[in-house]
């Protein structure tokens, strides 16, 4: 753990850009990953798209 | 192992993707489209009723009425459209699709496109070029004259030539624009550059173009060449001057190569991959392979993209055309990547046009076999539009598009 702070930071940013955004705007490298859960989350969407596997 | 659905939906892009589109002919409306009668007025989009109509499509069907004779003005063909005696219909109904309002009326001129792997025929009008036009809703005396001419001397002198062709091979010309800068939707420098090589040695030889006297509107040289003021010019000459000012001259032959690459892919069982997809100014349809004719619909969006100076867009009218048919079989927008000079034109940057095309692989089914993008190592555009994956990833296909003041 302690090594983890003392080493340069390289994050790999999934989900919410924002954060990312944050962190490049600090100089740190960051990779940012687009992703958003299936469907956005609309439970009848997820069981419609369960039944057409 | 692949489920039922996946299987269908490999089987519908693999038809999608043998399709061979050939431009075959050209004939009247009336006489060459199944189904096609006096009264019934085909346009774009799903289904639409006159009161739903949007402006643009409700001009283009006054301008139909008036240059079919139906109606001597507006006032007039604004009750004949409104009273039930004329019938309309989506293009995607009887195998064509129209640009913009995308309207054909029964003595229109329309493209012929045969599949040749397939079989069966599908339809397009001829483009108008640019500026006031039908397909935006002009129905002016320019705009109706200019109708004449394509029908009674660009059409014809079209038809005598792919007739002597023996008929023009509409995907290679895709496939080879697509490695020299367009995306086949909204930049067709190249396609229409190489369908007028394609075509020009037969218009040449044709006895229509040869004529330089005939009782049909005429187009003014004038502005193209001094060579022309004191010369009247042949037919043939008017058609490539006109094919040469208008980038969209091949658009509409390559819609109706599009849908018949999409109509392949249509009525696969099981299938959950889009064959249509369509504006008509209000609502936005698609059609899915296993559901049959049915239409899906919601309202259709505004464009986002460059205005006319003075113009926004809460000036604009939703979205219309059924040229998205592009972006249905894996051009058009699906296909940026190609045609990065498009993205400058909106002050973006070619890293956008990579992101959109990268994009369409999240929901599509396949690489394209035919089409394929240079600059991604020939990798195949993306291909076969899955519903599922566009609902379960929220990702909506990329649509190019056009604005017209």
């Amino acid at each position: 753990m302690e090594t983890l702070f003392k080493s340069e930071l390289k994050v790999i940013n999934i989900g919410l850009e924002s954060f990312a955004e944050t962190l490049k705007e600090r100089g740190t490298e960051v990779i940012h990953v687009r992703w958003q859960p299936p469907a956005m989350g609309d439970e009848e969407l997820l069981n419609l798209l369960d039944k057409l596997k | 192992m692949m489920s039922k659905i996946d299987e269908a939906n490999q089987k519908a892009v693999e038809k999608m993707m043998k399709s061979r589109p050939v431009w075959v002919d050209i004939g009247r409306a009336r006489d060459v489209i199944p189904g096609m009668k006096d009264n019934l007025f085909l346009h774009a989009g799903p289904p639409i009723t006159w009161e739903k109509m949007s402006g643009p499509l409700k001009g283009a069907i006054i301008g139909g009425l008036i240059y079919e004779g139906k109606a001597k003005d507006v006032n007039e063909a604004e009750k004949l459209a409104a009273s039930g005696d004329v019938e309309y219909s989506p293009c995607h109904h009887y195998n064509a699709v129209g640009p913009m309002a995308g309207v054909i009326t029964p003595s229109q001129m329309v493209f012929i496109i045969e599949d040749k792997e397939w079989g069966g025929h599908c339809f397009s009008n001829m483009n108008e070029g640019y500026g006031k036009v039908l397909r935006y809703g002009a129905y002016d005396e320019e705009v109706l004259n200019r109708l004449r001419w394509l029908d009674e001397v660009y059409a014809p002198v079209l038809k005598e030539a792919v007739n002597l062709a023996g008929g023009i091979d509409i995907k290679t010309i895709i496939a080879q624009a697509l490695h020299m800068g367009d995306e086949g939707h909204n930049r067709n420098r190249a396609t229409t550059s190489l369908f007028i090589r394609s075509i020009a040695p037969f218009i040449v030889e044709t006895e229509w173009g040869k004529k330089t006297d005939y009782d049909a509107p005429r187009l003014d040289l004038s502005n193209v060449s001094g060579y022309f003021k004191d010369k009247k010019a042949t037919a043939a000459a008017e058609v490539l001057a006109f094919m040469h000012s208008n980038d969209l001259t091949s658009l509409n032959a390559i819609m109706a190569s599009c849908k018949s690459m999409a109509l392949a892919a249509h009525g696969i069982e099981n299938s959950t991959l889009v064959t249509t997809m369509a504006r008509n100014g209000t609502d936005f349809g698609i059609r899915v392979s296993s559901t049959g004719d049915k239409w899906f619909t919601a309202p259709a969006n505004v464009p986002d993209g460059l205005y006319f100076s003075g113009f926004k867009s809460s000036d604009a009218n939703p979205d219309i055309g059924d040229s998205v048919i592009t972006e249905t079989v894996g051009i058009g927008g699906f296909a940026m990547a190609a045609a990065p000079a498009i993205v400058n034109f909106i002050g973006g940057k070619p890293a956008d046009a990579f992101e959109a095309t990268n994009e369409m692989y999240e929901i599509t089914v396949s690489e394209n076999n035919n089409f394929n993008i240079p600059a991604m190592d020939f990798k195949g555009t993306p291909t076969g539009i899955d519903v599922r994956k566009v609902v379960e990833k929220n990702i909506v296909p990329r649509i190019n598009t056009g604005n017209s003041p």
